[in-house]
């Protein structure tokens, strides 16, 4: 029976995590490769966030700054500010030193990443993985293995054989579900998950994020849910938002995104995705590859490939634009989107 | 083997005469490798990846198998070009039985060699697919130089060039000088593609060929291939797991969609029907699995599945494969096995290995199995409990 889409989260004025003007630079030889541009972007309190981009487009990127992950030599900029209560006080999470980055890190945001089976220790039994997890951040064992049960059993898991397994003994899901409840044994208010479900079945994929909506009802999880596979999010996501080629392109409500993007390349994006109900000859490639970070132009990043690209869009970075309630998009020429990149009726209203 | 003779699937109203490739009742086992000392006690672990697998691949034919990882599509479609042997069945080449001919065993009508050419292969990855310390050219010649010795260096290099152009890798001469790292991943796979068309084959394999790509690639790469094959008059055999791309190479080609579970085709047949009514409760249960662009459309309702998790192919289930998973499965499904029926089907008609598609099958008067009237609730722990 199909759930109730929850309105929670979409309260504007609740983030709990605020992502401001964050860039991630890589120190070349001669320039500077910038893999994330001056990024901003709230989420919101009990909402999930689909964080839509192609491979390279700087989504992993945005997940690791939002936890001061990002690894050596790359250099993180900008704000980013986690409120754990409503009215509390932020913690800025760029400036927190080490030990303070160890427990804000699992205990208050936490990270699913892509492939279970590089993120479990071959040689340790699953129950390891969570005792360990448990003991370094000083929280109560038994009462821990307790929530662990109750964890892998929310996720159609047997817990006794799961936690008494090694990974490799665990099928791709079972093991992916496994570090989805790892992920969650310390109670945290935040859930990054970076292409979660991407190694998996397409069966698998849509189980575990049906799962996942009702795991963000009982645990009061906000959820920021990065993939490159736009339809898949969908279903699941509050809002949307759109990266391409290292910054923002659209942010907005799904319904809005999908059937009401003002921007011309989450509409091509929408065209080339193949699905099964739209017509064959609405399916169209977009023309042109997307830019090296070295190399990335100086103006609006998709001009290059935009059929609706002038002289101004080369030149300049486009500012926000309100386009409706709740949703904006990064294009000068947004009011001409919906004409020059035309969706057929069949893709969305089907 | 389960004895029963079924006529393959999918033959071509102007008789056999246009069929490249016939498999017959052909399963595929492998043996788990077992230590020395467990040998001696126990019999080793049998996978059967394919099993009592009978299809048809007509000329200018795109079939396009789909199932989830470990459902045998990439051994099927290995054991449809002549690269895995089967344990059980036959497959023939245009009436010449390939591993026959591979062995020396009868009377060889076509040569092992020029069946081995007719049937080629995409991979996957294309960067592994292609060897990274030699240039596109060098990796382009070496089958020619193979298969045609005599062939002169320019007539070998021409050809390779009008291919390279003809698969808008312009301009040819720059690009087969490049190794494969300085290619982007949907030129590789056109390398890969050129390779394979160099032996101008009947039957091209390509496993997950899109699947590495990026999104905005992966339609122009599918409408490459179709275009290819129309203009080449080869056969495709494309695996995928994804509906979505499965349907857009079979519809545009015209082909068929084949899907599989557990080493057996449990539907097969013009997308169309498959997609839009989905017979096999399997079918559905993979329609229900690829989203909808329309949030609206797709609420995130519960899988239609009892569990969500494949049993242990080691250990597949009596009866029907799919009746521990199945939300309509009733006692009948345990005891014996659904049949594609392909027999009986008008040419290149659908076939569905169901027994609710028999409406006198015992199946309508047997007990429904535990848990299939709540559909709603999937079995706790998959095959853990």
């Amino acid at each position: 029976m199909p759930r109730e889409r929850h309105e929670t989260g979409r309260d504007a004025s609740d983030p709990i995590v605020e992502v401001r003007n964050v860039s991630v630079t890589y120190d070349l030889e001669n320039r500077d490769a910038m893999v994330l541009d001056d990024v901003s972007i709230d989420l919101r309190r009990g909402e999930i966030l689909g964080v839509v981009g192609e491979s390279g487009s700087g989504k992993s990127m945005l997940a690791n700054a939002m936890m001061d992950a990002v690894e050596e030599p790359g250099i993180t900029t900008g704000e980013v500010r986690y409120y754990p209560e409503s009215d509390a006080a932020p913690i800025n999470v760029l400036d927190l030193t080490d030990e303070e980055l160890r427990e804000l890190r699992w205990e208050e945001i936490s990270m699913v990443f892509q492939g279970a089976l590089s993120s479990f220790n071959p040689t340790m039994k699953i129950r390891g993985h969570f005792e360990e997890t448990l003991k370094a951040h000083d929280y109560d064992v038994e009462e821990g293995m307790e929530r662990a049960r109750e964890l892998l059993s929310d996720l159609y898991l047997d817990p006794d054989r799961v936690l008494d397994s090694y990974s490799h003994e665990l099928s791709g899901g079972m093991s992916q579900r496994a570090l989805i409840a790892l992920s969650l044994i310390l109670e945290p208010e935040v859930l990054l998950m970076d292409e979660p479900t991407a190694a998996l079945d397409l069966l698998m994929q849509r189980s575990i994020l049906s799962l996942l909506d009702d795991i963000k009802q009982k645990y009061d999880l906000s959820i920021l849910f990065i993939t490159h596979d736009l339809p898949l999010v969908a279903g699941l996501a509050d809002r949307l938002a759109i990266l391409y080629a290292f910054e923002l392109a659209e942010v907005g409500s799904t319904e809005q995104v999908v059937s009401n993007s003002q921007h011309p390349y989450t509409r091509a994006l929408l065209k080339a995705v193949p699905n099964l109900d739209a017509p064959l000859s609405t399916m169209q490639p977009i023309e042109g590859t997307a830019p090296n970070p070295a190399h990335a132009p100086s103006g609006c990043h998709y001009a290059p490939r935009c059929p609706l690209a002038t002289e101004e869009c080369h030149q300049e970075q486009p500012p926000w634009f309100d386009v409706a309630d709740d949703q904006r998009t990064a294009c000068f020429h947004h009011d001409e989107a919906e004409e020059a990149v035309a969706l057929e009726p069949g893709v969305v209203d089907a | 083997m389960s004895g029963h003779t079924s006529s393959p699937v999918g033959r071509s109203a102007t008789g056999t005469d246009d069929v490249v490739m016939s498999l017959e009742n052909v399963s595929v086992h492998f043996d788990e490798k077992q230590g020395f000392v467990d040998s001696l006690f126990n019999e080793p672990r049998r996978v059967k990846a394919v099993s009592d697998v009978s299809i048809d691949i007509p000329e200018n034919d795109v079939l396009a198998l789909v199932g989830e990882s470990g459902c045998g599509k990439t051994t099927l479609g290995k054991t449809i070009i002549g690269v895995q042997r089967p344990t059980e069945g036959s497959v023939s080449y245009r009436g010449q039985d390939v591993w026959d001919a591979k062995d020396g065993v009868g009377d060889v009508t076509i040569p092992h060699g020029d069946i081995r050419k007719a049937l080629q292969m995409i991979h996957q990855d294309p960067g592994a697919a292609l060897n990274p310390n030699r240039k596109v050219l060098t990796s382009l010649e070496a089958p020619l130089e193979r298969w045609d010795p005599e062939m002169s260096t320019e007539d070998r290099r021409a050809r390779i060039f009008a291919l390279l152009d003809r698969v808008g890798m312009e301009p040819p001469q720059d690009y087969a000088h490049r190794y494969p790292h300085q290619l982007s991943g949907g030129e590789q796979q056109r390398v890969a593609l050129v390779r394979t068309l160099l032996m101008n084959p009947d039957v091209i394999l390509a496993d997950e060929a899109v699947s590495a790509l990026d999104v905005s690639l992966r339609v122009e790469t599918m409408d490459l291939l179709l275009e290819l094959q129309t203009q080449f008059n080869t056969s495709f055999v494309f695996i995928s797991h994804t509906l979505s791309n499965a349907r857009y190479l079979a519809e545009k080609a015209g082909g068929r969609i084949g899907i599989m579970y557990l080493g057996e085709i449990v539907e097969i047949g013009p997308p169309d029907e498959v997609l839009n009514d989905p017979q096999h409760p399997y079918s559905k249960v993979l329609r229900w699995a690829t989203a909808d662009l329309d949030p609206n459309e797709q609420e995130m309702v519960d899988p239609p599945v009892r569990s969500i998790d494949i049993p242990d192919p080691v250990d597949p289930p009596s009866g029907c494969g799919f009746h521990t998973r199945c939300p309509e499965a009733r006692e009948a499904c345990k005891r014996s096995a659904p049949d594609l029926d392909a027999e009986n089907a008008a040419p290149g008609a659908r076939c569905v290995a169901c027994h609710r598609t028999d409406p006198t099958h015992e199946y309508w008067n047997s007990e429904p199995l535990a848990g299939t009237e709540d559909t709603t609730t999937p079995d706790v722990g998959g095959d853990g409990r």
